[in-house]
């Protein structure tokens, strides 16, 4: 058995942390910004599951350069997000973030240090000067967080 | 005269940066230029040689100083021929200049129900202190609509500017599209009916001759940082009569005569619209900007950036699902585009980490965009220390990077 297999849950979810070291390895084999980009433009590519229906003004999370929709909802004591973004960069790290802190409890979602994105190298799309919706987007995701937190107490 | 690219970069410090480990190319200059060591210089006297506050001073460092001021002021209307110096008003940029003369020509000459008339290709910074007069004084704003091509529809413009149409202000080269607007044409036809008109000259004095006697404007706008001068300093340009008429802007020191409790006078032009302590490094590092531009000459200058724009737009248009936003007949050193469907975000984002820089998204002129229904361009503007290998390094990189897109 594989170490990582040992520290999963008994419930067979990784935790968040092991989560980002996992993106932070996949990352590593890049050596190229270009060939990360690349990676990224993919799993950016890739990202389903924003139903029209929640491309609303309310869940816009608009930044000079790029717009980004976040939708949240509870099931069974976990928030599903799903998000969504006009520039394909913004919608992979995006992709990133939604592996990250979906189907969480609030609580872990509040507890987490987001590491990842700066130890891929992509610090600077988290810096509040960007002003690109990514760092408003993961304010809202704390949001939600802590707005369900409340309802469940 | 002639530009001697080599050494025109030389001058110009920052040029020698590196970004993300690759050497800086720069086409951002619509929204700020860099600045030559002459300038850096000027202002670093300032601080080490001369620095004290001017024009009540006694003493010979704010005689020095005054000097220096007043002579960057006269190297201003030199610059743009004006008349008279005192028709020179130092701000801290554009934004200033029309916000002072919206809130001024408010105070002195509007009231409901009257005109202003702009354009639909202007920047946020012609078009929302108008708008803040609508909430305050009830004036109407309205606007000379753009075609395809970017160009000013004039063809109502006889129901545009009419009797209730108290100013008119125009951009004279749009810093989006780069059309060079029809400014004189549409200065004849406010002055058929006694209109004013300013002028906003942000994307122009750096690009093009600029005679405010010639285009009779009765104002001109334009900030320093653009013209390769420091931050913070910027000019106004008012023919006497008119800024004799308005009502000052900002009250206090500097732009009072005599000061009581029982009634304050106020001093003459130029002083009575420059209240506080004046930018006089900022005033020195634009005198010395403008003296590096005409050592050069703006017409070789001029002629220099049209290459360039020709050069890049023929080998922009050899890229595939090339979009060009602003085609008009008369442009100036700006290209506005997109790739296909690639957001403008997307690709601005990888050239940066080729060392490339370009601006994307709305440029502070929004109305351009919901116009073309589009998120944003990719915008690359053009100074005179850029080059054609530079040029082809964007056209390079984009080439990659639409590759990457599939």
């Amino acid at each position: 058995m594989s170490l990582k297999t040992q520290s999963n849950k008994l419930d067979g979810q990784m935790t968040i942390n092991e989560i980002q070291e996992e993106i932070i390895e996949e990352f590593e084999a890049f050596d190229e910004w270009m060939d990360k980009y690349s990676y990224l433009i993919e799993i950016g590519n890739d990202l389903e599951g924003f139903k029209d229906e929640w491309r609303l003004e309310q869940n816009l999370i608009e930044g000079c350069q790029s717009k980004v929709w976040v939708h949240a909802e509870m099931q069974n004591d976990h928030i599903i997000y799903s998000a969504d973004s006009d520039a394909i960069i913004t919608k992979g790290i995006i992709a990133l973030l939604i592996r990250v802190l979906s189907d969480r409890t609030p609580d872990e979602i509040l507890n987490t240090e987001l590491k990842f994105v700066e130890e891929i190298g992509l610090k600077d799309h988290l810096s509040p000067t960007r002003s690109n919706g990514l760092v408003s987007m993961i304010k809202q995701m704390r949001l939600y967080a802590l707005a369900f937190k409340a309802k469940q107490a | 005269m002639g530009i001697n690219t080599e050494q025109i970069r030389k001058d110009f410090p920052i040029l020698n940066e590196t970004v993300h480990g690759k050497p800086l190319v720069y086409f951002d200059n619509a929204a700020t230029t860099h600045k030559p060591q002459a300038v850096i210089d000027a202002v670093s006297e300032v601080y080490t040689k001369y620095n004290s506050n001017i024009h009540r001073g006694v003493h010979h460092l704010s005689n020095v100083c005054t000097q220096a001021h007043e002579d960057a002021r006269i190297k201003v209307q030199k610059f743009i021929n004006a008349q008279h110096a005192h028709e020179i008003i130092f701000t801290r940029g554009t934004t200033e200049a029309i916000n002072l003369i919206a809130s001024s020509f408010a105070d002195t000459f509007l009231k409901a129900g009257d005109e202003i008339l702009v354009s639909q290709l202007e920047h946020h910074s012609n078009i929302v202190p108008w708008q803040l007069l609508e909430k305050r004084k009830g004036i109407v704003l309205k606007y000379i609509p753009i075609n395809k091509a970017g160009e000013l529809v004039l063809d109502n413009i006889d129901q545009l500017i009419t009797q209730r149409t108290k100013l008119v202000s125009i951009a004279h080269i749009s810093n989006v599209l780069g059309t060079i607007n029809p400014i004189k044409t549409i200065i004849k036809k406010a002055h058929d009916l006694d209109i004013p008109v300013m002028i906003d000259g942000a994307q122009a004095v750096q690009h093009v001759k600029v005679d405010v006697q010639e285009l009779d404007c009765e104002f001109y706008v334009f900030s320093g940082h653009k013209i390769y001068a420091p931050t913070g300093i910027g000019a106004l340009y008012g023919k006497t009569e008119w800024l004799n008429k308005m009502e000052p802007y900002h009250g206090g020191g500097e732009m009072i005569k005599t000061v009581s409790f029982n009634g304050t006078t106020f001093n003459e032009l130029p002083f009575k619209f420059e209240a506080g302590t004046p930018d006089f490094s900022g005033s020195v590092g634009l005198g010395a900007a403008i003296d590096y531009v005409e050592k050069i000459g703006i017409e070789a200058i001029d002629q220099y950036e049209h290459e360039l724009l020709a050069y890049a737009t023929e080998k922009l248009a050899t890229i595939p699902n090339m979009r060009f936003f602003g085609t008009a007949k008369e442009k100036a050193s700006v290209i506005s585009f997109l790739v296909g469907d690639i957001h403008p975000f997307d690709m601005g984002t990888m050239l940066d980490k080729m060392g490339i820089a370009v601006r994307t998204g709305h440029h502070c002129a929004q109305p351009i965009m919901e116009y073309y229904d589009i998120p944003g361009t990719i915008r690359i503007s053009f100074a005179l220390y850029n080059t054609k290998e530079e040029v082809d390094k964007l056209i390079d990189g984009i080439t990659r990077i639409t590759q990457l897109f599939g």
